[in-house]
């Protein structure tokens, strides 16, 4: 479990590095999106993994640790909010920019290898 | 009195909430009323709080009764004391700024403000890490917020960067949390400065690593070297007295870095002591020079000053990676008043950006602005201050870090780095207020009165200055104490576990 556990995340998080990298708003809100995932379930790892562990006292002979479970859970909530503001914010630039590049204006696609320069002089 | 240390968290939330509510919500007047009472409230609670702290030894504030290592604590010691007046007086005068009209460029300007003072408070006075992220985030989303106020084309580009590396930050920093609570067991500030040094070999690898995260952390919020790009366009997109409040969010990024560091990674920490320390000097120093360039390479005032903000993060990184007692009371000093004066040479930016029409801030030649002479006068003080000239505290403040410097081997690089800089700031200024103020075409005919709540609002950030230097004495034995609390684990550590070290 644990291998494919830690697998999980670590590909979360290239894909959300991946994706934050990019030029355009929704790819980089897309991006943060995973790379939020995965740190959530990064965070409910750092008590370690048990199976059938209650985090309440009495419930069952195995526990798990509950102060994890409390820090994923605030993570959660703040990265929802700041996923809708960053969705919102992207929005807005759209609008105000008139293009969803996150410098605002779109740079010139780079020059072909081959072929391109004759035509064009 | 019992309930002194969370007021500063207490009362901008509540004056926050409240001013979102009939019948203060409506109308712009008595929001500005209600939260300049308020603020002048929090001022007094905060010197009362650090006058407490300073009498009667570290505050602890546990709340919900979970003894510590367990449950949520606020510490107020001596430094965050300092560190919640210093936002207090700041916030103070941004907020007088902002009443004589810039609040009104956009909703809600009062209570976003509040909820970024509460945010700042919250991170200086929290005892454990995990509430340092959840402060972090409280004051972020308000200065997203703040930050876009007004609205416009350069406002929104400049968010977007803004919103996005720290949302990246963020994810860092929980990465970092992750790391540390899963080896060390505790997040805690305290407790796990106990638990380091009883950490094994491998534990001791992924704690390093997880103390290198949150250093990535802080130094994006400080604006060290490799993430500090954002800042000046930010800092110069965001509207003045925006500016002004953000002045201490930079120094939130130097306050953690200074907490983590001394305190869970201190010269007790064994192997894992000052892991930080290496990596300190070299991106001190290089964000000392690239902010040099910067500030010669500005061409506009607020451009100018935010790249002010970036020496003074250069300098009190150095202070820090001095990584001794007298270093940090040097550092404790300048940032009192570094922070109180780019706060104020944002506002005035603003003033001569308004006076001269279209040309704004930028150094071109403009009509001779009207009301020249008081801004001029003004701006000469402020200029004769950031740059450090004796007798003001800019002076007072280097010349304590270049002494703390002595007996270092790292000497022969800290005293002509930041003497350049010092340098390329003063060139960078004079030229900005000849340019300002003595190169124009014609008299211009237009008359732009400047509202007297400015000039109070400038005065009030300005006289800091001279107050610190004739009030040297004590102010210096203040911070030397606080750096001694932050050092001495018997007062930073031992005092707030119960048990101690054992």
């Amino acid at each position: 479990m644990e291998a494919v556990y830690a697998f999980c995340v670590g590909a979360l998080t290239t894909c959300g590095f991946f994706l934050v990298l990019r030029g355009r708003t929704f790819t980089v809100v897309m991006g943060l999106t995973l790379l939020s995932y995965a740190v959530n379930l990064f965070l409910f790892a750092s008590g370690r993994l048990t199976l059938d562990g209650a985090a309440v006292l009495g419930q069952s002979t195995v526990y798990s640790d509950p102060l994890p479970q409390a820090l994923v859970l605030t993570a959660i909530v703040i990265g929802f909010a700041m996923t809708a503001f960053v969705v919102i914010l992207a929005m807005r630039s759209r609008a105000d920019q008139g293009n969803d590049h996150v410098d605002g204006t779109v740079p010139p696609p780079p020059p072909r290898a081959t072929g391109s320069y004759r035509r064009n002089s | 009195m019992q309930h002194l240390p969370i007021l500063p968290i207490l009362i901008p939330m509540l004056a926050g909430v409240l001013m979102l509510l009939p019948p203060i919500g409506n109308s712009i007047n008595r929001h500005r009323f209600f939260s300049v009472s308020v603020m002048i409230g929090l001022v007094i609670a905060s010197a009362l709080l650090l006058l407490t702290s300073h009498q009667q030894g570290t505050q602890m504030y546990v709340l919900g009764g979970w003894q510590p290592p367990f449950g949520i604590v606020l510490v107020a010691d001596r430094l965050s004391t300092m560190m919640v007046l210093l936002t207090s007086v700041l916030s103070l005068g941004a907020l007088l700024y902002a009443c004589a009209g810039d609040d009104n460029d956009g909703m809600y300007f009062h209570p976003l403000f509040m909820f970024l003072v509460m945010g700042v408070n919250g991170a200086f006075l929290t005892g454990d890490i995990f509430n340092l992220f959840v402060f972090f985030e409280v004051l972020l989303i308000a200065s997203y917020a703040l930050l876009i106020h007004g609205g416009g084309k350069q406002k929104t580009k400049a968010n977007v960067h803004y919103v996005i590396l720290n949302l990246v930050g963020s994810s860092i920093f929980l990465f970092a949390l992750g790391i540390l609570y899963g080896t060390i067991g505790s997040l805690n500030i305290a407790d796990m400065a106990v638990k380091v040094r009883l950490l094994d070999e491998p534990g001791q690898a992924l704690v390093k690593a997880g103390g290198l995260l949150l250093l990535v952390v802080f130094g994006l919020k400080a604006a060290m070297l490799p993430l500090h790009f954002w800042l000046p366009r930010t800092y110069a997109a965001a509207s003045a007295p925006v500016a002004a409040l953000f002045a201490i969010m930079t120094k939130v990024g130097i306050y953690s870095i200074l907490r983590v560091h001394t305190v869970i990674f201190g010269e007790d920490a064994g192997a894992l002591a000052s892991i930080a320390v290496p990596w300190l000097w070299p991106l001190a120093l290089l964000t000392l020079v690239i902010g040099a360039i910067g500030v010669l390479a500005s061409p506009s005032l607020r451009l100018t000053v935010a790249n002010l903000v970036i020496v003074s993060v250069g300098t009190l990184l150095v202070a820090i990676a001095m990584h001794r007692e007298s270093a940090t009371s040097a550092a404790l000093y300048y940032m009192i008043h570094t922070t109180l004066v780019t706060g104020a040479l944002f506002l005035l930016a603003d003033l001569v950006s308004k006076q001269r029409g279209k040309a704004e801030d930028r150094y071109v030649i403009a009509r001779k602005m009207k009301r020249g002479k008081i801004i001029g006068i003004a701006f000469f003080i402020a200029a004769l201050i950031v740059v450090g000239m004796p007798p003001l505290s800019g002076f007072v403040g280097k010349v304590l870090i270049l002494q703390s410097a002595q007996g270092l081997d790292e000497i022969a690089w800290v005293w002509p780095i930041v003497l350049l800089a010092g340098l390329a700031s003063l060139i960078a200024i004079s030229r900005a207020g000849t340019t300002i103020f003595w190169r124009y075409t014609e008299d211009s005919n237009i008359d732009i009165p400047i509202a007297p709540l400015r000039v109070i609002a400038i005065v009030l950030l300005l006289s800091a200055s001279p107050l610190l230097v004739i009030f040297g004495g004590p102010v210096t034995d203040y911070t030397n104490m606080a750096a001694t609390q932050l050092h001495d684990t018997t007062q930073s550590v031992d005092a707030l576990i119960p048990g101690g070290s054992e």
